[in-house]
């Protein structure tokens, strides 16, 4: 089912016969979106690991009577 | 009959143990269903006869629309399985459900701008399919503010389930908005019963990039679900336990 490339050359299939900049465009900006929704969760975690990290060295640091 | 499945499904924990195997083989699936669609829908289905290569951005419009309608209807499902029977991992879900959703309406409607202009020589129409997504991204948003807007977790749960189930009103109108109102949008090119409007050489890609965004949908959502998991029982012993194993210590 799957045919042949459809363009000429490299060059022919950047411009897309004037619709290039349309095309490219939309496929640039959902990759963008798509990277995002799989970092912020990565950098939510990273964030709470050193949150739980300093609360730890608190604990462990601070007098007795500070703890709570 | 044994209850214990349901309940179990109910815990963090237990979801999140579960999950930590699948994710690498979902990933990979994910990817590797989106390279091959998008090569295929960039490079080698035929060019459109009408409205040459600009109908290529149909191969992320059109999943990625499918993905946030289908979103709408998990965020909405979560939050009714919660505020029937407080479940806790279905609030999570549908926590986790609101940002993809947006951001999947987002990219629908920013592709579908893009496409609109060299298709029918403007950005923006506010014709009732476009108006009835640009709703279903208010909607998202409405339950994502209201989910920092409230102090109490579970005041904040309850309300935005409550959002979600009363936009539900909106999805039949975007699904139906092509047949029942005079539009500029093209009806549906993709249908299960009858014949598709749409080529064969055409339609392979799309139904391709179709389920690589459902892949993708179900690894986006697990994905949150188990860092907001980790952010909500972070007292608990366990996700401390394993904080304190983690390599990725900061």
């Amino acid at each position: 089912m799957m045919s042949n490339f459809q363009f000429e050359s490299v060059a022919d299939f950047f411009t897309m016969a004037g619709h290039g900049s349309y095309v490219w465009f939309s496929y640039f900006i959902t990759i963008i979106a798509i990277t995002l929704l799989i970092q912020v969760p990565v950098w939510k975690k990273r964030q709470l690991l050193t949150q739980l990290k300093r609360q730890q060295r608190m604990n462990r640091t601070s007098p007795k009577y500070l703890k709570s | 009959m044994n209850w214990q499945w349901f309940h179990r499904l109910g815990s963090p924990r237990w979801f999140y143990e579960k999950t930590s195997r699948w994710m690498p083989w979902l990933a990979s699936l994910t990817l590797l269903s989106l390279i091959i669609g998008t090569a295929w829908g960039l490079g080698f289905a035929p060019m459109d006869s009408k409205q040459g290569n600009s109908y290529r951005i149909i191969y992320i419009h059109v999943p990625s629309a499918f993905l946030a309608l289908a979103g709408y209807y998990v965020m909405a499902l979560a939050g009714a399985v919660g505020l029937v029977w407080k479940i806790k991992l279905s609030y999570i879900v549908m926590r986790s459900a609101a940002p993809i959703g947006a951001t999947l309406t987002l990219i629908s409607l920013v592709t579908g701008a893009v496409w609109g202009k060299p298709t029918w020589g403007t950005w923006w129409v506010w014709d009732a399919r476009i108006t009835s997504m640009l709703l279903l991204f208010f909607l998202y948003l409405g339950v994502i503010v209201l989910q920092s807007a409230y102090r109490g977790r579970e005041i904040a749960n309850k309300v935005g389930a409550i959002l979600s189930l009363v936009g539900m009103i909106n999805a039949p109108i975007i699904y139906k908005s092509v047949d029942w109102w005079f539009t500029l949008h093209q009806p549906a090119t993709l249908k299960l019963i009858g014949k598709s409007s749409i080529d064969a050489s055409m339609a392979y890609p799309l139904l391709l990039m179709i389920a690589g965004f459902y892949l993708l949908y179900i690894y986006l959502l697990i994905h949150w679900t188990r860092v907001e998991i980790l952010h909500q029982e972070q007292k608990t012993s366990w996700v401390q336990a394993l904080f304190n194993n983690s390599k990725l210590a900061g």
